[in-house]
């Protein structure tokens, strides 16, 4: 599965959790998700809990510390998936 | 009872608003509270008619179906009841139905959503002694440990 696809669905499960959508329009790795797109930070827990159900994935702790973009948040679902093949 | 859980609690007197634990395990907790007829806010709220404000209901429900289980998951690494914990409040979503007037007990019940990297979230509900539904939310929190 490629980053973009990865991307694309990200945006779905960042959507709930932010109140201007429209920040999603222009969203790149770099793209901070707290910092950027206003995301309560302890609202990451839950976007790391929906991600893991979408792709029947296990993030750990040491993971998890190091999601800060959606960049390294893409990079930690892809290693997971890897991991898990 | 498991009341001796209450001494972690880092609340005193005016803002402490459980009184007994009546069951908690891993997955959730009941416990209740006696609304004080002199408790501090019924003299503003409102003037000549008290009536609980709702965000002492959402506190109520925090304080038993948040930290209270908790504290329960963390007594373990607790050195004693002397150890500060600050729970602090990320989210809440509560719809009311009832109200609650001075001297009523509720009783809150609280079922365990997750509990992960530190944050726990629970479904919470208030009951009257009638068993009627007071209120109902989803609640998030945190606890920092003071060192």
């Amino acid at each position: 599965m490629d980053r973009q696809v990865i991307l694309d669905e990200l945006k779905k499960v960042l959507s709930p959790y932010m109140v201007n959508k429209e920040a999603l329009n222009s969203i790149t790795d770099e793209t901070d998700l707290i910092k950027d797109l206003k995301i309560n930070s302890a609202n990451l827990v839950d976007i790391i809990i929906d991600a893991e159900n979408k792709y029947d994935i296990e993030i750990d702790m040491d993971s998890a510390e190091k999601i800060h973009n959606v960049g390294s948040c893409i990079d930690v679902i892809l290693e997971k998936m890897k991991e898990k093949s | 009872m498991h009341n001796d859980l209450l001494n972690y609690l880092p609340y005193k007197s005016s803002f402490r608003f459980v009184d007994n634990i009546l069951a908690i395990d891993e997955n959730g907790v009941t416990g209740n509270y006696t609304l004080r007829p002199d408790a501090f806010f019924y003299e503003d709220h409102f003037v000549g008619n008290p009536v609980t404000p709702g965000v002492i209901i959402t506190e109520i429900m925090a304080q038993i179906g948040l930290v209270v289980l908790g504290i329960f998951f963390i007594q373990k690494e607790l050195k004693s009841e002397n150890e500060q914990v600050i729970p602090l409040l990320t989210s809440t979503d509560v719809s009311f139905f009832k109200m609650v007037l001075p001297g009523q007990k509720v009783t809150v019940i609280s079922k365990k959503e997750y509990f992960r990297f530190g944050k726990l979230k629970c479904y919470v509900e208030m009951h009257n002694e009638d068993k009627e539904l007071i209120a109902r939310g989803m609640f998030a929190g945190i606890i920092k440990k003071l060192v």
